[in-house]
């Protein structure tokens, strides 16, 4: 299975304010006794919206369809959880950008096909301030320019340079290319002495 | 090193290239390329795959997808650990769900011919106790789990770290994965111990000094000789809050400590192999010469007993002070401070100690292992828990609860009214039965004081030490650990008689 280049995203876009918004927070642990991944996109955020009423940028009606969310910064931190971006993914997200992310979360992310762009505070700060002032206002993300386009203004966002050829080159889904290096994972596996049990004769 | 001027550190310390040479890290990646992929991530050997019953079926369900089978069934282990309950383990479990997934850890496991670790093992637990129990978690090897405390086990001096379910299936498929190199920093920590500070202070003394996202893009080498002092057990407490600091990997170099601990292990090796082993091991240790991409240094002397007063692992305090207030913190911590005094109901400027708690839990990852509950147990001994205190005392494995009842341990604990309970990750995060209610408020010996992390979504968590654990459960407030020891010379070793 070899999956389509990611090149470009557009939407509308949905701003969480906060720093350090872990993956307990995006997906409660006890949506994870489920041995499928399918149905988390109901339950993303599940605690964070009953606390407050409906008032979650989730639950708010101009931001239903969104495809791009706008975070602070560390977002996704602490679990490793692949739970945590399938739920964003599966309630509509297609691309995340933010002041910082956690390291297994980025790559949670990657391995989705989901881009995670990094920004200036400041950069941020605008694209939030305009969301929430004009929800309707549809952007636009050519991820080989890594700039993010919306009502005739220009923010310029930061990829590591692998996840960008990865998601352009359509390889982000790293099974195939990983299996077609059989004879380097041979080559590998016999120099290192735990592989043999430390024999002597390698 | 030493010769080298601070600017130099300046410029190392903050490049996006990772310029670190001659560390464990570079060694042991080094060792582990397997190939250069486009865009120039690298393909890395994995050594040793752990498994559980959480992250893993999905993981199995896209092989089956894919028509792909297990590369190297002898490279992963499972066991079943985040969703068991801690009191009836008979099956079928109680919870159909928490069954469901049991029973396609062991289908899965069955079918590909996987190693699984299940309660009539005699080796089940927390799967980041057990792998070191085995003697499976080895100096020089690249680990890898779908869990983010994967950290745990470079105590050994491997590379180990969490991963999502997706890469789950790229282990299992290829016995490897895509990453990015990190850089390395070292954090050194120098001088001994007082009384009653642990791993666990430590931990969340050099969160509390770091923040929570000061490790992302690094592996964090610990040293120094406080470090070099710790038994192989304070040293996993250690890198299992690696990740609580942004860390993917924390690490320690493999010397005769974690050799000792190794040697006899069930899946350690021996004989010649084990000499031939060692050599290898010593070799991989950091060079005196290693160049760092950023360097720390902390002085043990100035670490309290500390706990945390927030709702990430960094808003953390020696129990003796009071509560920051916004103004003591840097202004961009201030609105999480806000966030946090509000959720926790706790109030800047007063003292932590004192604060009542409802609960009490003894256990996971971070503080499951003998040596944690021991020094618990000194501290409880003789003693008697306050009244409507609910506290319980989780294993972290089958290994450590018979350990422990040898010792009489669950005597010392249950005498004193705490319930002694069967191996499982538990309250940590609260996916089986044992989980806060309402706003209760809870001392635990865990590594997540996030908001509803401990089952309740209005739940309230004070990280700690094992001892300070016991320490509130006795008291029934938040307590100064060192009020209750009395002049013991050393508290963090021994069994109690």
């Amino acid at each position: 299975m070899t999956p389509a280049p990611i090149t470009l995203v557009e939407g509308r876009g949905i701003a969480l304010q906060g720093h350090d918004i872990d993956t307990d927070r995006i997906i409660p642990a006890r949506f994870l006794k489920s041995i499928s991944f399918a149905g988390l996109g109901n339950h993303v955020f599940a605690d964070d919206r009953a606390a407050t009423g409906g008032c979650h940028p989730f639950d708010r009606p101009e931001h239903q369809g969104a495809r791009m969310l706008v975070v602070n910064r560390n977002f996704g931190c602490g679990s490793s959880r692949e739970h945590a971006p399938q739920a964003l993914r599966r309630w509509g997200i297609t691309a995340v950008i933010g002041e910082s992310f956690a390291e297994i979360f980025a790559s949670n992310c990657l391995a989705l096909g989901m881009p995670c762009l990094r920004g200036e505070a400041g950069a941020i700060g605008e694209i939030q301030q305009l969301i929430q002032e004009q929800p309707g206002v549809d952007f636009c993300l050519p991820l080989a320019t890594s700039t993010l386009h919306g009502l005739d203004r220009h923010w310029p966002l930061m990829m590591e340079s692998g996840p960008q050829t990865m998601l352009l080159s359509g390889c982000w889904d790293a099974t195939g290319l990983l299996l077609s290096h059989g004879d380097e994972l041979r080559r590998t596996a016999l120099r290192l002495p735990y592989f043999h049990n430390f024999a002597s004769t390698r | 090193m030493g010769l080298m001027l601070p600017w130099t550190w300046f410029f190392l310390g903050y490049g996006i290239i990772p310029l670190s040479t001659g560390t464990l890290y570079d060694k042991v990646w080094e060792l582990h390329r397997v190939a250069e992929l486009p865009g120039g991530q690298t393909q890395l050997f994995i050594g040793l795959h752990l498994i559980h019953e959480v992250t893993s079926p999905q993981a199995f369900a896209m092989l089956k997808e894919q028509s792909l089978r297990v590369r190297h069934p002898e490279r992963t282990v499972a066991t079943v650990d985040h969703i068991v309950p801690t009191t009836d383990q008979g099956r079928p479990l109680a919870d159909p769900l928490a069954e469901a997934m049991l029973s396609a850890l062991e289908k899965n496991c069955a079918d590909h011919g996987l190693r699984l670790y299940g309660f009539d093992s005699g080796r089940q637990g927390i799967v980041h106790v057990i792998a070191p129990e085995l003697g499976l978690s080895q100096p020089g090897m690249t680990i890898a789990c779908g869990d983010s405390h994967t950290s745990t086990h470079g105590a050994f001096g491997a590379i180990a770290f969490g991963i999502g379910t997706t890469q789950v299936r790229d282990v299992l498929a290829s016995q490897s994965l895509a990453l990015d190199k990190l850089k390395v920093r070292r954090i050194s920590i120098h001088g001994s111990l007082a009384p009653g500070v642990f791993a666990k202070d430590v931990a969340l003394h050099v969160i509390r000094r770091l923040g929570v996202k000061s490790g992302v893009g690094y592996a964090y080498e610990f040293s120094g000789s406080c470090v070099a002092a710790m038994a192989m057990e304070e040293r996993m407490t250690l890198c299992n809050m690696a990740i609580e600091a942004g860390a993917r990997c924390g690490y320690v170099n493999p010397d005769q400590v974690c050799f000792d601990y190794l040697r006899h292990r069930p899946c350690a090796p021996s004989g010649a192999a084990w000499r031939r082993a060692v050599t290898w091991w010593r070799s991989l240790a950091s060079d005196g010469d290693a160049v760092y991409d950023d360097q720390v240094t902390m002085d043990a002397g100035e670490i309290a007993p500390t706990v945390t007063w927030g709702i990430t692992p960094a808003q953390a305090m020696a129990v003796d002070e009071i509560i920051p207030a916004p103004n003591q913190l840097p202004p961009g911590e201030r609105p999480l401070a806000q966030e946090a005094y509000r959720y926790m109901d706790l109030q800047p400027g007063e003292p932590i100690a004192g604060t009542p708690v409802d609960v009490c839990f003894i256990g996971s990852c971070t503080n499951g292992r003998l040596s944690d509950l021991r020094d618990a147990a000194l501290v409880v001994k003789g003693r008697q828990v306050a009244d409507g205190m609910k506290a319980f005392v989780v294993p972290g494995s089958q290994q450590v609860a018979w350990a422990a009842e040898e010792e009489g341990l669950d005597a010392v604990f249950a005498q004193a009214g705490f319930e002694w309970r069967r191996p499982g990750c538990s309250m940590c995060l609260a996916m089986n039965p044992d989980r806060l209610e309402g706003r209760q408020l809870s001392a635990s010996s865990s590594n997540r004081n996030f908001k509803g992390r401990q089952g309740s979504a209005s739940g309230r968590t004070l990280l700690m030490s094992p001892a300070m654990v016991a320490a509130a459960a006795i008291s029934g407030v938040v307590t100064d650990v060192r009020t209750l020891l009395g002049n013991a010379e050393d508290t963090r070793t021994g069994p109690v008689e």
